[in-house]
């Protein structure tokens, strides 16, 4: 109960702050207004359809993004010849600012939705490649040997042990990815898109409705909050065997 | 001392050799085991004992020499090694292919062997040591083992703990009789537990084995009647005999777990060659 009352009493101040004059609607709508705008975004529909494209972006985005992190990972942590092959030209990728592509992104893919989804794609790769690879590297060869004294083959430690191993890592790396993900969508849907929750702010921009724009930011806010307590009920389910410490 | 019956051994070993870099640690072991038989493996620590058996259970592919063994085997090792992602009865079934119904049955039924039979469901990560190794035997038992190799399987135990899995392997092999080979270096485990005692000798400078790698030294029978006592003379002769040729004098008189120390001690008092200090609190503690 107490742990609410700190974002309550900002929420007032700002409130009194607009309502006194002291702040510009023009600089920061009032919390009323916002309430209402986001309201009458919901009525016309308005704020769904922007939604809906953006979550389709990252569907999109992420959904090529994890599998060939995975399909990358897996190979890269299990053989060493394709950790000699795929490792080191990721290892630099990686280090690329992704926003930095959008330029060159545009140039090759246009205007349309193929440069938003494929920078979300390659934001959310690395993130998902590099922990689930670690995953699989920091299992403890005892058990893969007890495991194939056991009679497991190939196959069978993979799926068995390397895999499910792997996993705490893995959901480590969605959990970026996901954040990852949101961040881009805001930079790319504000670069020529014509609709979705970024082009809904930029566009309130051009008219100075700094109502739209706040909410533009709590529905990001939101969307990522969700999709991180997603992550972590997927966690709490898969992840059931461990008794690790919870913190005091 | 390998016995000449007709009985097909059930482990053939011929001059198996590891190197590992310029050291050789295997010089060249030979070793048959009995369908049945229980055999104690001993040896100084770093003499290579684990390795020769990581040999026979084919996990160190660079041994050389010639390593025949049953298809059937099951290996214990000195930690539980269990897959901490899959419950107790997931774990005993590890890779025991056929009718999910029978399988699920047999791991049942190993786990009640081990006295486990109601933490079936349970997650490894919330067993203690002792359940968790209990576990590990019931694990290799469903395999019905004509070899089970153990490697230390009681050395991270406490003291008490141990005394129980001692009894339960003993009680396993009476009921399921596989060959076992057990490598140790409790001396006592292996008098309690084995029919036969084999030794490494330890690389030592100036002794065999410093250059050319162990060997076994001593291969003894233990014939001592079944419930194996360490006060029985013999298991006290054949413990000095093992410590012999392990380099070690035996510290029977000093020995806080021999229920018998102080009379011993008293007993020999005069052989002692060195003052055997605080009785009184060895006797405490040696209590049973």
């Amino acid at each position: 109960m107490r742990r609410v009352l700190g974002p309550l009493g900002l929420l007032l101040a700002w409130q009194l702050a607009s309502s006194s004059g002291l702040v510009s609607p023009r600089v920061l709508a009032a919390p009323s207004t916002v309430l209402g705008t986001a309201w009458q975004l919901l009525s016309t529909g308005e704020l769904q359809n922007h939604l809906l494209v953006s979550l389709d972006r990252v569907a999109r985005g992420l959904g090529i993004g994890l599998s060939v992190g995975l399909l990358l990972a897996i190979p890269a942590g299990l053989f060493r010849l394709c950790e000699d092959l795929l490792d080191p030209p990721l290892q630099m990728l990686r280090t690329l600012p992704v926003l930095a592509l959008v330029p060159l992104f545009i140039l090759w893919f246009g205007i349309g939705e193929t440069p938003k989804v494929a920078l979300v794609a390659l934001g959310t790769l690395f993130p998902v490649y590099l922990n689930t690879y670690a995953g699989i590297r920091s299992i403890d060869n005892k058990l893969i040997e007890a495991a194939s004294t056991m009679g497991l083959g190939r196959l069978g430690l993979i799926v068995h042990v390397i895999l499910p191993g792997a996993l705490p890592q893995a959901l480590v790396g969605l959990r970026y990815s996901l954040g990852v993900a949101w961040l881009i969508l805001v930079v790319s849907e504000q670069i020529n898109a014509t609709a979705g929750i970024g082009y809904m702010m930029t566009n309130a921009r051009e008219f100075m409705r700094t109502d739209i724009i706040v909410v533009g930011l709590v529905v990001y806010s939101l969307l990522g909050l969700a999709t991180d307590g997603l992550v972590r009920l997927v966690e709490r389910r898969v992840l059931n065997w461990r008794v690790a410490f919870a913190g005091r | 001392m390998m016995s000449q019956s007709s009985v097909e051994p059930v482990v053939r070993a011929r001059n198996v050799q590891r190197r590992f870099g310029e050291r050789m640690v295997l010089g060249g072991i030979d070793l048959e085991l009995k369908p049945g038989e229980f055999v104690a493996l001993l040896g100084p620590s770093g003499c290579g004992k684990s390795t020769f058996l990581r040999a026979l259970a084919a996990l160190d592919p660079h041994t050389t020499g010639e390593i025949q063994v049953p298809a059937q085997k099951a290996m214990v090792f000195q930690e539980p090694r269990l897959l901490p992602w899959k419950r107790v009865w997931r774990n005993v079934t590890l890779g025991v292919s056929g009718d999910t119904h029978t399988v699920r049955e047999n791991a049942h039924r190993a786990l009640e062997e081990v006295g486990l039979a109601q933490r079936r469901d349970a997650w490894p990560l919330t067993l203690s040591g002792g359940e968790a190794q209990r576990v590990a035997l019931a694990r290799a038992l469903v395999r019905n083992p004509k070899l089970l190799l153990l490697d230390e399987p009681f050395g991270a135990l406490d003291a008490l703990t141990r005394i129980r899995m001692h009894s339960l392997l003993a009680q396993l092999w009476q009921r399921h009789r596989p060959a076992v080979l057990l490598v140790t270096h409790d001396v006592d485990e292996a008098i309690l537990l084995a029919d036969r005692a084999v030794v490494l000798s330890g690389a030592r400078v100036g002794t065999p084995g410093a250059a050319e790698g162990n060997v076994i030294v001593a291969d003894l029978v233990i014939d001592l009647p079944a419930p194996r006592r360490r006060r029985d003379p013999r298991f006290t002769e054949l413990r000095r005999t093992l410590l012999a040729h392990l380099g070690v004098a035996d510290d029977d008189e000093l020995d806080p777990t021999a229920p018998d120390s102080r009379e011993t001690a008293e007993q020999r008092g005069g052989r002692l060659d060195t003052p055997a200090p605080n009785h009184s609190t060895l006797d405490a503690v040696g209590a049973e």
